[in-house]
């Protein structure tokens, strides 16, 4: 298992070299630069020397292959550069917003595991009945309803019902707990409904699938009782795929909650994402990227060792 | 009979005094909460150029002159106690006030005007000078003594006592800017109301009272609180929730009327003409467009009037102006714009006109990709609306809306065919507003790519005027001839609203959302 881990963790290396390698390219593919954004987009009057000055400033004068290894060189140091449009390391630039976006990903995933797990179950063990039908319209409605409109309606509801809105400033849980819910109860719920209504689903189809397992059936004729078969034998089984999916939207929420963000105005990773892709500040997006891919590959490894953990037939070599 | 009427006249207009008096007494403390739909990138004045910038930052800093809001476009000194103007237009010179101090206690001084116009005119290695070509003409900037500061120019410059009012020329410490010149670009350390507290990046900034400001008894506000919000609906939601009391940038006439039907008497609308346009912009050197034929029945097309009337009701434009903006003392009169070509108002004429030209320029079926800024106000309604005009004599335009980088690239690059452009400036004045319009290799804000000697000419002989008689004409000379080529053409003026909530006091709108925004004379009617 130890080795399985270790083996997994260094073929993070070459997953992150390739994925490093093509933003490199696809960032450059765009036309325009950051410069000619930061200096004449509002109108600015400025002469062809200057612009040039300011890319060799930012190391935009290099060629292609010089920038990738200045860039993959400081990365293999800890060095994620300073960003082109503010001048402030990458590194503190992501991490104001890191906790931020964490703490609506864990609260949205601990929303929808609460809510999708027994709804999926009770569905399955229900199906075909009004209990099963309910929870299937709400699985249903919540992949319909986007999370960014779920939260302006949200919004629109609190501000026409209580002439108020959720914080427009972020403060840390332990500086502030009620001021930090008042502001991420609303997007942790627009997108956990959703985020629930996919894992529900998964839940119901699961469990339905399990429980017309031959070791299901045996245990029954056992004569173990039903909640027993349920929770010990159905449930264990039926939760890996689960699993897959909530650790899997889980690490898309980091960066993901692109709109829901802009929505609530939370000053969080999507919309970062999206403002350094819009000014092609390079490093940063660079950043971003490995940061997520990184993200993703490791949520990966641990719902794969979460699998042998819940599974005692699954061992990894 | 008559000694009563006096009597009560006089008590009215004493009470009316009294009632005047009451309400304009500024009341002190208070923190001003307000929006700004995007963010600065760095904090040095000399090399920005967004209003994002200069709402969150100005308040820090002090420039020699600024605008005085309420009686726009008249200047009173900031920095400066007073200042004389040669009657050469050559030399100008600026007694400073006595009493001025930075943030960190120091004293300033007029080797501190001189290190900052220094920097701008010739910034130092890694430094970025927006504006340095607005001061090309100074040769000599003196310092007889601590207090007086002397510009000499090479020529005389109509718009240079305004110019030393911009918003952007940010005084600095000469100590800070000899230790490193980059030292603005991520310290604060000016003269004006409001020290820095913070800035959370991507979420807010703060700013607190300056105790040993130069006025005394300003700032009446504590301080201030900025708060980025880059969604339109957010920002309009804080508004409505009371979050922040106000934008000052400008809203839409559909949010304007959504907040005043929310908020009733709660909040007041200003609403005033603007200093921005946006301007078609052919690519001269992709035919058909090197034709000044076609590009002016483009112009012909073009219902103004109408669309003025109708576009204000959806977008924050309104007005229907030539190079200038509508209302300014320099801008050409209705009677003046409908002698020019795409100005009149019997569209139906024109657009004969229009078709007329086309036809004698062999140009059937015209077809072209038209550029524009995927920022949805104005340019998408604005884009819209002129492709629809167009369609009018037959011509077909793909609409290509791109984001802002992008787009900055394509009419940069030459890589467009016609886009919309804009022209945005900080104040009224024709050497910023006609710098658009001259040749490309004068202007780099020219995107048309192309060579006009007379326009330049023209140029230079308003900006050199030393009597405003003089520089009217040539300014209608160069307004004439632009606008016949066509290279470039103004669309509609824009129209600025804000809406604040009735608390928030002190504050003028000006037809720039550049100015007026160090909030020294802000206050909270709490």
């Amino acid at each position: 298992m130890l080795r399985y881990t270790a083996k997994r963790i260094l073929l993070m290396i070459p997953t992150l070299i390739g994925v490093a390698i093509l933003v490199f390219i696809l960032l450059r593919l765009a036309p325009g630069d950051i410069v000619e954004l930061k200096l004449l987009a509002e109108g600015g009057q400025v002469s062809p020397e200057a612009l040039a000055a300011e890319r060799a400033r930012l190391g935009l004068d290099k060629s292609y292959w010089l920038q990738f290894v200045d860039w993959i060189s400081g990365l293999f140091v800890g060095d994620f550069g300073i960003s082109m449009w503010t001048g402030r390391p990458v590194i503190d630039e992501i991490a104001s917003r890191l906790e931020l976006s964490l703490q609506v990903a864990i609260m949205a995933t601990i929303l929808a595991t609460a809510i999708a797990v027994p709804l999926g179950t009770l569905a399955a063990l229900f199906k075909d009945t009004w209990i099963d039908h309910v929870v299937r319209v709400f699985a249903i409605a919540g992949l319909a309803v986007p999370s960014f409109w779920l939260g302006m309606l949200f919004i629109m509801g609190l501000l026409l019902t209580f002439n108020w809105i959720p914080p427009l400033t972020y403060t840390p849980i332990y500086k502030d707990p009620l001021g930090n819910l008042a502001q991420l109860i609303w997007p942790a719920l627009a997108v956990g409904y959703r985020y629930s209504a996919v894992a529900a689903r998964m839940t119901r189809s699961t469990v339905i699938e399990v429980l017309h397992e031959d070791y299901i059936r045996t245990a029954r004729a056992k004569g173990v009782y039903e909640r027993l078969v349920v929770a010990r034998h159905a449930m264990r089984n039926a939760l890996l795929p689960v699993i897959t999916v909530i650790g899997l939207e889980f690490a898309f929420l980091i960066g993901g909650l692109v709109v829901t963000e802009q929505v609530f105005n939370l000053n969080g990773i999507g919309k970062l994402f999206v403002q350094t892709v819009t000014r092609g500040d390079y490093t940063m997006v660079q950043a971003l990227v490995m940061l997520i891919a990184a993200f993703f590959i490791v949520i990966n490894l641990l719902v794969d060792l979460l699998y042998a953990a819940l599974d005692p037939r699954i061992r990894y070599k | 009979m008559l000694r009563i009427a006096t009597l009560a006249v006089a008590l009215a207009a004493a009470s009316a005094l009294a009632t005047t008096a009451t309400a304009e007494a500024p009341k002190k403390g208070g923190v001003l909460k307000f929006a700004v739909s995007a963010e600065p990138p760095n904090y040095d004045c000399h090399g920005a150029t967004s209003f994002a910038f200069i709402h969150p930052v100005r308040p820090h800093y002090s420039t020699l002159l600024k605008f005085d809001a309420p009686k726009y476009p008249k200047i009173k000194g900031d920095l400066a106690d007073s200042w004389t103007v040669t009657e050469d237009g050559l030399t100008y010179t600026f007694k400073l006030r006595q009493n001025v101090k930075f943030h960190d206690g120091s004293p300033l001084t007029s080797a501190d005007v001189k290190a900052s116009y220094e920097r701008i005119l010739n910034p130092p290695q890694g430094v970025v000078s927006i504006r340095k070509a607005a001061y090309a003409d100074i040769t000599a900037i003196e310092t007889p003594d601590a207090h007086t500061v002397i510009f000499k120019l090479k020529a005389p410059n109509a718009a240079m006592l305004a110019n030393f009012a911009s918003p952007w020329d940010c005084i600095y410490s000469a100590a800070k800017l000899k230790q490193d010149p980059r030292f603005p670009e991520k310290n604060i350390l000016g003269t004006g109301p409001f020290k820095f507290v913070e800035h959370a990046a991507g979420s807010h900034w703060v700013g607190e009272r300056f105790a040993d400001y130069y006025e005394p008894g300003k700032p009446y506000l504590d301080g201030f609180r900025a708060f980025f919000i880059t969604n339109t609906a957010a920002r309009v939601n804080a508004l409505q929730a009371g979050e922040v009391l106000t934008e000052f940038r400008g809203h839409s006439p559909a949010d304007r009327d959504k907040l005043t039907k929310a908020l009733g008497d709660k909040v007041e609308v200003l609403e005033s003409a603007w200093v921005c346009s946006l301007v078609v912009t052919f690519n001269t050197q992709k035919k058909p467009f090197d034709d000044a034929r076609v590009r002016r029945a483009l112009s012909f097309a073009i219902d103004r009037w109408k669309g003025a009337e109708a576009l204000s009701k959806i977008a924050l434009v309104r007005h229907v102006g030539g190079l200038l903006r509508p209302g300014y003392e320099l801008a050409a009169n209705e009677v003046e714009l409908a002698k020019l070509p795409g100005w009149g108002k019997d569209i139906a004429k024109a657009r004969a006109e229009a078709k007329r030209l086309l036809q004698e320029a062999g140009v059937k079926d015209l077809k072209f990709k038209f550029t524009n800024r995927n920022i949805p106000m104005p340019y998408t309604p604005v884009g819209i609306f002129l492709i629809n005009e167009w369609r009018q004599i037959g011509v077909q335009v793909e609409h290509e809306q791109l984001e802002t980088r992008l787009y900055t690239n394509a009419l940069r690059s030459g890589n467009y065919e016609a886009g919309l452009d804009f022209n945005c400036d900080f104040m009224d004045e024709p050497n910023l507003q006609l710098i658009k319009y001259i040749s490309a290799d004068k202007s780099s804000i020219n995107f048309g790519r192309y060579t006009d000697r007379k326009l330049d000419e023209l140029y230079e002989k308003q900006a050199r005027a030393t009597n405003a008689k003089d520089r009217a004409r040539f300014i209608r000379e160069f307004e004439a001839h632009a606008l016949q080529q066509a290279y470039t053409f103004p669309t509609i003026w824009w129209h600025r609203i804000i809406v604040q909530w009735k608390q928030l006091k002190g504050w003028d709108i000006t037809p720039s959302h550049y100015l007026n925004q160090d909030l020294a004379d802000v206050w909270l009617n709490q």
